[in-house]
C-alpha cells in the first residue's frame, strides 16, 4: 500500500503502522482514513498529503 | 530588571539579549528578549522561561514580585530552548515534582530536550485550566513554528500569551507596541519572513479559527520583542496580509559576483524593471544577511537572482540564498535568472530550474551575457528589466 507524505512537516502515514494513537489500526490505507483525520504531527488535513514517490 | 507589570499580578518577568547578533543564523541587529510572563493568582504561574544562560537573571525579575519557590505551576507553550532552557535550572529550583504543562507534542520534544526529571503533563486543545479568578485556555498551533507550539489564553484578562507568534527579534526597555512606534513592524515583518513564512497556510487557518472562536484579545504577550496592547488586530491583520502573499508592485535583484560583471548587469536589470513603475532594487548577496533578503522577498512580486558561472555552477552564495528561500516557501512569484560567463555558463539554468522548483512563474528564459556587459549587453539587460516590470504590472 502507498505510503503519504504531509507537505506541511515531512510526516509519513505508512499503512502498514496506522496510527494507532488516533485510534487508526495498522493496515489502513490512506483512502480509508477518516475525512477527518488530520496528520498527527502538525495537524494538517488529508488533502495536503501527497503520494510518497 | 525589575519585572513589568501587564494587568493586575499579571508580569512580564523575561530578559532582554542585547549583543546577541545572529540567532540560529538569522541577523538580530537590534538583539533580542525571551519573554516570560508570572501571573499570580491562588495558583502563582509562569509562561515558558528563557534561554539557559539567562536562567538566574529571570529568577531575579521574578524575586521583584514573589519568592520564586512559589510557584505552582509551569506552561511550556514552545519546546525550542530559547524557551524551554532554562526549565531545568527552574524546576530544580522551586522544587522538581511542580508541574510543566505542555502540549501532547510537547511531552513528546521536551522528553527529548531534557530526558531527566520534568514532571510534564499534557494538556490538550481547548483544555482550561482554573488558577483562582483566572481561567486559562489552551490552544495548540502546530507547526507555529513546531510541532508542540501551542498559545495560552487568559479569559480573565483577555490576553493572550502567544509563543513565537507575532514576535520579533527586538532589544529594549520599551515593552510595548505604543512605545516603539511603527519601526517595530518591521523587526516583526523580518520575523515572519524568517519563520513563519512556510506555514503561511496554517496561519490563514489559525487566524480564522481564533476569529470563529471569538476571543476577545486585548493584548498579546509573544515570547521575543515587544507587547501589543495598544492594537493587537495590527499585527494580526499583518499576519493575514503576509500569509496571503499577494505581492507589491515590487521586485528585487538578488546576485553574487566576483569581478563585477554580473552587478552591472544587476544594476541594468533593476533600472529596466523601475522604468516601468515597479519598485527594484539589486541586492549584493555578501553585503546583505540572508535574512533581511528574505525580508525584501516577502512582498515582492518578482524575484530575479544572478549568478557568474563558477567552476561550472552557481556561485556558493547563490546557492545559499536559494536553499534558504526553498524551505521558506514564498508563493504566488514571479521568477528570472541571469549571469555573466566565461565560457561554460551553467549558472543561469541552473538558477532557472530552482525558480522553476519554488512554483515561480518565469518569464524570460533568463540573459546570459559573455564577460563583461559592453553598450549593447547592458540594453540587453535593462531590456530584460523592462519584461519582468511588465510582467509584474500585468500581475497585479
Ligand atoms: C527555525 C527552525 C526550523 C526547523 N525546521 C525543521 C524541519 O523542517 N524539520 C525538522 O526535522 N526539524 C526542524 N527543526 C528542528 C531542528 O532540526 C532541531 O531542533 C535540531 O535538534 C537542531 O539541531 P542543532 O542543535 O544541531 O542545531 C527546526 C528548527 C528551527 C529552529
Ligand atoms: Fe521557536
Ligand atoms: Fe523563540
Amino acid at each position: 500500500m502507498d505510503k503519504y507524505v504531509c507537505s506541511v512537516c515531512g510526516y509519513v502515514y505508512d499503512p502498514a503502522n496506522g496510527d494507532p494513537d488516533n485510534g487508526i489500526e495498522p493496515g489502513t490505507s490512506f483512502a480509508d482514513l477518516p475525512n477527518d483525520w488530520v496528520c498527527p504531527v502538525c495537524g494538517a488535513a488529508k488533502d495536503e498529503f501527497e503520494k510518497q514517490e | 530588571m525589575k519585572a513589568v507589570e501587564l494587568a493586575k499580578d499579571v508580569y512580564s518577568v523575561g530578559v532582554i539579549d542585547w549583543n546577541i547578533r545572529d540567532f540560529h543564523g538569522y541577523s538580530t541587529e537590534r538583539g533580542s528578549s525571551y519573554n516570560a510572563y508570572l501571573i499570580v493568582d491562588e495558583k502563582v504561574v509562569l509562561i515558558d522561561t528563557v534561554k539557559k544562560e539567562f536562567t538566574d537573571k529571570m529568577l531575579e525579575n521574578i524575586s521583584s514580585i514573589i519568592d520564586p519557590k512559589r510557584i505552582d505551576i509551569v506552561i511550556s507553550n514552545h519546546t525550542e530552548m530559547d524557551h524551554s532552557g532554562g526549565l531545568p535550572r527552574v524546576m530544580h529550583y522551586i522544587g522538581q515534582d511542580k508541574p510543566v504543562y505542555c502540549s501532547k507534542m510537547g511531552f513528546k520534544n521536551l522528553s527529548e530536550h531534557f530526558p531527566a526529571g520534568l514532571n510534564l503533563k499534557e494538556v490538550s486543545n481547548g483544555e482550561e485550566m482554573n488558577i483562582g479568578k483566572r481561567t486559562l485556555t489552551f490552544l495548540e498551533t502546530r507547526m507555529l513554528h513546531w510541532p508542540d507550539s501551542m498559545f495560552t489564553y487568559d479569559q480573565t484578562d483577555k490576553i493572550l500569551f502567544s509563543s513565537d507568534a507575532f514576535g520579533q527579534h527586538y532589544a529594549g526597555f520599551e515593552t510595548f507596541d505604543d512605545k516603539v512606534g511603527d519601526e517595530i513592524m518591521h523587526h516583526a515583518k523580518k520575523y515572519y519572513a524568517n519563520i513563519l513564512l512556510l506555514y503561511a497556510p496554517l496561519i490563514l487557518k489559525l487566524i480564522e479559527k481564533v476569529q470563529e472562536m471569538g476571543l476577545d484579545i486585548k493584548m498579546i504577550c509573544p515570547d521575543h520583542g515587544i507587547i501589543w496592547r495598544s492594537d493587537p488586530a495590527k499585527i494580526i491583520n499583518a499576519y493575514v496580509e503576509w500569509s496571503k502573499q499577494e505581492g507589491h508592485k515590487k521586485a528585487i535583484v538578488v546576485y553574487d559576483t566576483m569581478w563585477h560583471s554580473t552587478e552591472i548587469m544587476a544594476e541594468n536589470i533593476a533600472e529596466g524593471i523601475a522604468s516601468q513603475g515597479v519598485e527594484a532594487r539589486p541586492i549584493h548577496i555578501r553585503s546583505s544577511d540572508r535574512s533581511d533578503i528574505m525580508t525584501e522577498a516577502l512582498n515582492a512580486k518578482a524575484i530575479v537572482f544572478g549568478s557568474p558561472t563558477l567552476n561550472n555552477t552557481i556561485f556558493p552564495t547563490v546557492a545559499d540564498v536559494l536553499t534558504y528561500m526553498k524551505g521558506l516557501k514564498p508563493k504566488n512569484k514571479i521568477g528570472a535568472a541571469f549571469g555573466s560567463y566565461g565560457w561554460s555558463g551553467e549558472a543561469v539554468a541552473e538558477i532557472r530550474g530552482h525558480l522553476e522548483n519554488l512554483g515561480m512563474e518565469i518569464v524570460d528564459p533568463g540573459l546570459r551575457i559573455h564577460y563583461v556587459p559592453d553598450d549593447q549587453g547592458r540594453a540587453e539587460a535593462y531590456a530584460f528589466g523592462q519584461k519582468i516590470g511588465k510582467a509584474v504590472i500585468d500581475a497585479l
